[in-house]
């Protein structure tokens, strides 16, 4: 019985969710690694769940699949139901369920966020485990470990659409660099009372950090290049 | 109402295992919950930091509610578990107000129906792993108690959970008595609080108070508590000893 109370299994992946004034950002990275592999470096991690919710998966990609599949198709015959688009605050729940009911066998944490009439742009945090947790901005998998700090530093109530999402693709970004797990291009997802809008950011067109270069096409083009010959004395 | 994925693998003999559920491990957990009986009723004070593993990861977690009129539940431990309980207890308030009979659930029928649960549920080795407080005042009777995760119940003048324990239960044992004013019990409760701040790894400068009376429940708003820094021996610890810490 092994009870593993100070380590939790790191996740793969890095997602982000972000509130502004008038909606919700959400973000992730686009690798999809089987041990040292990348079996896919162009993975779509955020997910619809409805036309104004979509969820950002982190952990096993099987069970995250699974779980969204399922609050899709339950989503869906509650939005007939109901006559109106479902909330956010439903779909947390019934991911909640599946994660909380299911805990002993899934490894997923995910991020919900959407916008409904009655609340605006929200997000909620569904970690290991089953807790649902609502917040202003969530962070996720693997790569979020090394935001925290960023995000107590730069984040800030009431952003306007376009100051959240530079945030949400520059601390993907950042986690990008320093998470072997996290990789690929950006992806954004911006939700609000007027729609839905995806981004692509590919990972040549980010700003570069720390120890890193300016990519080129080959080492004959800096040799070739105006002024002395770089190999002589 | 659950809903557990069904696997289909046709090995019925190994899905047994797995879908009975066995002893899990904590992933979102909240630190200590310390609480006291007063003069007018119960004073519960925990922080409100939900930790993943040694991660300081959510820093608003509220882990003391209101149960019903009479009530306060205060939870440490897995916080998924939590709010499962607190999903339990909305059932049983609501049952227990569609009696429409005047009655309702005070906080010794609340604290043995959580004993009941807790209980049972070690019994199937699927603990809920949490260590709970409850308090309440019901016709001038003020009560508190505890049950933890394996189904250990028992009532006192003042508790305390995990860490709490260690730290805050010495200082109550020599500091509390009976019919502490609201002033004195917040003041000892912050006592407390800044031990385990100190003392505790996963506690966070964040906490709320709360209060049950007679007249109802009071959550104050989330504050930050001062801490001392300015012994000398903090200064220059290593002055008398190079190399020492």
């Amino acid at each position: 019985m092994d009870l593993n109370l100070d380590a939790p299994h790191s996740m793969g992946t890095t997602i982000i969710g972000v509130t502004y004034n008038g909606g919700v950002v959400l973000g992730a990275d686009s690798r999809t690694s089987t041990g040292m592999y990348v079996a896919n470096r162009a993975s779509d991690k955020i997910t619809q769940l409805t036309d104004n919710v979509y969820v950002c998966r982190s952990g096993s990609a099987a069970d995250s699949q699974v779980v969204s599949d399922y609050v899709r198709y339950f989503l869906h015959q509650h939005t007939i139901q109901l006559g109106q688009p479902a909330t956010v605050k439903v779909s947390a729940n019934l991911i909640r369920m599946l994660a909380y009911n299911n805990k002993n066998m899934l490894q997923t944490g995910l991020i919900v966020g959407g916008w409904d009439k009655y609340e605006g742009g929200k997000i909620y945090g569904v970690p290991l485990g089953g807790t649902v947790v609502e917040q202003p901005f969530a962070i996720g998998g693997s790569g979020s470990s090394y935001l925290y700090g960023f995000f107590d530093q730069a984040w800030k109530e009431n952003m306007t659409k376009e100051e959240a999402e530079q945030l949400v693709v520059k601390a993907v970004s950042l986690a990008i660099a320093r998470d072997g797990a996290s990789g690929g291009v950006v992806r954004t997802v911006i939700i609000n009372s007027e729609g839905v809008t995806r981004n692509f950011y590919p990972g040549d067109k980010l700003q570069l950090w720390h120890e890193e270069l300016e990519p080129q096409n080959s080492l004959l083009d800096i040799l070739n290049a105006a002024g002395p010959e770089p190999m002589a004395i | 109402m659950t809903f557990t994925i069904p696997i289909d693998n046709g090995d019925a003999l190994k899905n047994a295992e797995t879908d009975s559920q066995r002893t899990l491990y904590p992933y979102v957990t909240g630190t200590s919950i310390v609480a006291i009986k007063y003069k007018d009723g119960v004073l519960m004070a925990s922080d409100m930091g939900g930790s993943y593993g040694s991660t300081l990861r959510y820093k608003n977690i509220e882990r003391v509610k209101a149960i019903g009129k009479h009530s306060l539940l205060g939870a440490s431990g897995e916080i998924s578990d939590f709010q499962e309980i607190l999903r339990y207890l909305d059932e049983l308030v609501l049952n227990d107000n569609m009696w429409d009979d005047g009655n309702s659930l005070g906080p010794k029928e609340v604290h043995n129906y959580l004993t009941r649960v807790m209980y049972n549920r070690r019994n199937k080795f699927n603990p809920l792993w949490n260590t709970l407080v409850l308090g309440g005042v019901k016709n001038g009777q003020s009560y508190l108690g505890m049950v933890s995760m394996i189904g250990v119940s028992f009532e006192d003048n003042h508790v305390a959970t995990g860490f709490g324990n260690h730290l805050a239960r010495p200082i109550l044992r020599d500091e509390w008595h009976a019919d502490l004013s609201f002033e004195d019990g917040v003041k000892l409760l912050e006592k407390c609080m800044r031990v385990l701040l100190y003392r505790d790894r996963s506690a966070i400068n964040k906490l709320q108070i709360a209060k049950i009376t007679e007249e109802g429940v009071t959550v104050s708003q989330p504050y930050s508590l001062k801490t001392f820094w300015e012994f000398q021996a903090f200064h220059n610890p290593t002055a008398g000893a190079q190399g020492s810490w």
